[in-house]
């Protein structure tokens, strides 16, 4: 998305308002939505198309993650949690009373709202640290609930075991498949959140993350809005939670355990705060990470350990670097992926007369 | 202490009463910050309060606004009782305010910043934001429309798609008028809106809230520490000390009161006209 903006002049008001106001940025996301629609799925082999699946389910939950920490500036590490909810939601619907996809996505969703409308009440009296703790508790809450509760959670190992979503009576079985499910969306949470932020709810948000004082005095009702944000962030997340659920075909809570809700906080802080652009790259790298940490161990490693510890190597590895990235990107580049990106557009936006 | 008539400074008639503060008192733990202080304002009149610094001005700002609850006493807008309502409700009924020091979205460009002072007058919800077809797409067109009048009028025009983190001090203060003025109030509380400013800033902002009370009719309760300009552009002059009310009225009578002259003007008459 190079683009020069001299020359485009734009008449009304509408048209300044556009999501991609320039003609350029407009085709350059048609032809993004071409690859992966049409060129992907033809030309690459399932394993990468399992990868770009993991990174769609995962982008809906950190879009999810980032419009509450991000954009209303409230904090929560219960998120694995709220998948968890999500995916058991929709695990039941779907094998108790065998109901569609179409059905027990938005059930999931709306279930993990409700939950993290709940666990979110705190945030109307307490603050940044208090309120991590508070959610945090909420997510151990969670997590040993679907444990220890037979009638929630399906009784052995606590997990339930779902049938493949199915469109028009075909079950989606191979990832190829399962690809455009996922593609849709994903694409669905990036169009729904861009939206979202540019309008009345998100400058809203944004003012209570900005200003929680002057957002009462224009007329935001700051309980509301903080509420409203843990509701739609919650919203996501059990989406995300019923996309992981039906492609991995199993609901189990050790799936969304607290170090979930840390690598989706690790994803919106690499990619960048308050930035859509900036949590699809966190999603992408975080992704990726542990992939491209083994291969390199599987590569490399064999010459510094022995092969029956590789994968315990690559286990702490991804741990180590994990960490290391995430304090590099505090220190460095705290508004994350997204200001690097935007610092090489903003270089050759006036390149080759940067002055 | 209420006034039963007010006259204006320019001889108008007697102006209705759009907010009528009556008896208010406000302690926090044993200092009393406001003590039975009652204040008419007349509607479409600029009212100043002025008093030494700890005299209670921002106090009363803060439970007009709804910030602070009176400890005891009512505040009426147009005769419905607002004392024990929230701050957004109270904006929503269309008082609008600013800040000493400065409260922008400093993450938001100006446009933003104004857009926000629409949010009361604007209705989509979660799925029509969501989704951004027509409704709510007509909707934040229309009201881009009055805050681009809004930008012309306080001649922000090249700023407005900045981040206001980014700008000067005196344009932030008329950046947080604007986003008053997007709240198309009825009454503009604005607190210190010259403080920091230099001489020509000065002279803008007095420019522009006149022009905000004239040709838009909004009442305007003004804090301020410049004494040329409240007495230059005030209708009304209210003056706190330590919390109390120790006079009023027009700009002419609090510059003889010899009260207000030795609270807070100084001994000499001289003085008071500085």
């Amino acid at each position: 998305m190079f683009h020069r903006e001299s020359g485009v002049f734009k008449t009304s008001y509408g048209a300044d308002m556009a999501l991609y106001p320039l003609p350029v940025a407009r085709w350059t996301v048609v032809v993004l939505l071409a690859i992966f629609a049409i060129v992907l799925p033809l030309f690459v082999h399932s394993y990468y198309l399992s990868i770009l699946n993991l990174i769609f389910i995962a982008i809906v939950g950190a879009l999810g993650l980032n419009i509450l920490v991000g954009y209303t500036g409230q904090i929560s590490i219960g998120h694995g949690a709220f998948m968890s909810v999500g995916a058991y939601t929709a695990a039941n619907l779907a094998v108790k009373l065998d109901l569609p996809f179409w059905l027990t996505l938005p059930a999931g969703g709306l279930m993990a709202a409700l939950i993290g409308v709940i666990v979110g009440m705190p945030s109307l009296r307490i603050k940044g640290l208090y309120l991590a703790i508070a959610t945090l508790a909420g997510q151990l809450i969670i997590e040993w609930t679907f444990n220890r509760v037979p009638a929630i959670s399906g009784g052995a190992q606590a997990s339930i075991e779902v049938p493949r979503p199915s469109l028009f009576g075909v079950a989606l079985n191979t990832q190829g498949e399962l690809y455009f499910f996922l593609l849709f969306f994903a694409v669905l949470a990036i169009v729904a959140t861009l939206n979202l932020m540019r309008s009345r709810i998100g400058r809203a948000f944004v003012a209570v993350r900005d200003q929680d004082i002057a957002a009462e005095i224009i007329g935001i009702n700051i309980y509301r809005y903080k509420l409203m944000a843990f509701a739609i962030s919650s919203f996501y997340a059990g989406v995300c939670g019923v996309l992981y659920t039906y492609y991995f075909g199993i609901a189990n809570y050790e799936q969304f355990q607290l170090v979930v809700s840390i690598d989706y906080l690790a994803m919106i802080i690499i990619g960048g705060l308050g930035s859509v652009l900036g949590t699809i790259l966190g999603a992408i790298f975080v992704t990726l990470l542990p992939i491209a940490i083994r291969l390199l161990v599987e590569s490399v490693g064999v010459y510094f350990f022995d092969a029956g510890e590789l994968s315990s190597v690559a286990a702490s590895l991804r741990l180590i670097i994990f960490g290391g990235l995430i304090i590099f990107f505090l220190v460095v580049e705290p508004e994350g992926l997204n200001r690097l990106w935007r610092n090489i557009r903003n270089y050759f936006r006036v390149w080759p007369f940067s002055y | 202490m209420t006034e039963a008539s007010v006259s204006s400074a320019r001889g108008a008639p007697a102006a209705k009463i759009v907010l009528d503060i009556a008896d208010v008192s406000k302690k926090f733990g044993g200092v009393t910050a406001v003590e039975n202080v009652a204040m008419t304002v007349p509607e479409g009149r600029i009212l100043s309060v002025i008093g030494p610094n700890g005299a209670g001005k921002t106090s009363l700002l803060n439970m007009i606004s709804g910030f602070y609850k009176p400890d005891t006493g009512s505040i009426r807008l147009r005769g419905d009782d607002i004392t024990s309502k929230r701050p957004s409700e109270i904006a929503a009924l269309g008082i609008a305010r600013t800040f000493q020091n400065i409260a922008l979205f400093s993450g938001l460009t100006v446009l933003d910043n104004l857009m926000l002072g629409r949010h009361v007058h604007m209705k989509s919800g979660v799925l029509a934001s969501a989704l951004y077809w027509g409704w709510a797409r007509k909707e934040e067109i229309a009201h881009r429309q009055r805050c681009e009048e809004i930008i012309e009028f306080l001649k922000l025009q090249d700023l407005r798609k900045q981040q206001t983190a980014a700008l000067a001090y005196g344009l932030r203060k008329r950046v947080e008028l604007g986003r008053a003025l997007a709240l198309e109030p009825k009454i503009l509380l604005l607190d210190e809106p010259m403080g920091g400013m230099n001489q020509e800033e000065k002279e803008d902002m007095a420019r522009f809230i006149l022009d905000v009370n004239q040709e838009r009719g909004v009442t305007v309760v003004l804090i301020e520490h410049d004494m040329g300009v409240v007495m230059d552009i005030s209708d009304q002059v209210v003056v706190l000390d330590r919390g109390r009310r120790i006079g009023g009225g027009t700009p002419d009578e609090v510059q003889r009161d010899p009260r207000v002259i030795q609270a807070y003007l100084g001994t000499s008459k001289g003085a008071a006209a500085a």
